[in-house]
């Protein structure tokens, strides 16, 4: 199937999406719409964590635990969170809720806006079909724009882009 | 001498990229469009965005803690 950037000289570029925390989330919507922005025709294949990117309801969450590089801006310094304090009830959604905070006291998007611009600037949202038979979500449960496909999509589009990346 | 203004001031990255790139699409090719923005990574890349665009970065400038871009619409 071709579609007319395939036949003209625009760049393009793939993501695989495998992580959906808030955290994690940033990198592939970051990098897809400022490619977008760019000119470059960008497919998004949304797999295993990284699907529930594409539900309809966004309610992203954070955890500290087993990421010894997190460290929060707190008074002038950074404080890091220990495994064992990391996992008391409550801790990661406090840390959650600071990171939102903090998103939005430094005039940084949210997901659900970067995804907002994907949609708008057309990039292809392919929703991993294995993904979603093995975790059991309903189509209405994601966003209409989400297209159903799976290896054999991606790697399709994979073969003609200029850039591939796994996040 | 712009034909259009975007306010970026405190967007963070890749935010004034993106308004930037909706601003221009709906102008005419040969207007301008000045770009205010606070994000000291807007510099590099109002630059790279524009050499990679077509459209021509007329001039880029700051004032205080304001980054001024002012970008010719390809």
């Amino acid at each position: 199937m071709l579609d007319e950037n395939d036949l003209g000289n625009a760049k393009q570029m793939t993501i695989i999406v495998t992580k959906g925390s808030l955290d994690w989330a940033y990198p592939p919507f970051i990098l897809g719409t400022t490619a977008a922005a760019m000119d470059v025709d960008v497919t998004m294949f949304f797999t295993f964590y990284g699907l529930p990117l594409l539900k309809k309801d966004l309610n992203l969450k954070l955890t500290t635990l087993g990421n010894a590089a997190m460290e929060m801006p707190m008074m002038g310094t950074h404080i890091a969170m220990p495994n064992i304090v990391g996992a008391l009830p409550g801790v990661d959604a406090a840390a959650a809720k600071m990171m939102k905070n903090l998103i939005k006291k430094k005039g940084v998007a949210s997901i659900e806006e970067l995804r907002e611009a994907a949609i708008e600037s057309e990039i292809k949202l392919i929703g991993c079909q294995m993904t979603l038979d093995l975790f059991e979500y309903e189509r209405d449960e994601m966003i209409d724009e989400m297209e159903i496909g799976g290896a054999a999509t991606y790697m399709a589009k994979a073969l003609k882009s200029d850039i591939n990346l796994f996040i | 001498m712009a034909d259009q203004t975007l306010d970026a001031k405190g967007l963070n990255c890749p935010l004034p990229i993106l308004r930037a790139k909706k601003a221009l699409k709906g102008m005419e090719a040969g207007q301008v469009l000045e770009v205010q923005a606070t994000d000291p990574g807007s510099v590099a890349d109002f630059a790279a965005f524009c050499s990679h665009t077509g459209n021509e970065l007329l001039s880029s400038s700051s004032e205080g803690d304001i980054y001024r871009f002012e970008i010719k619409r390809s």
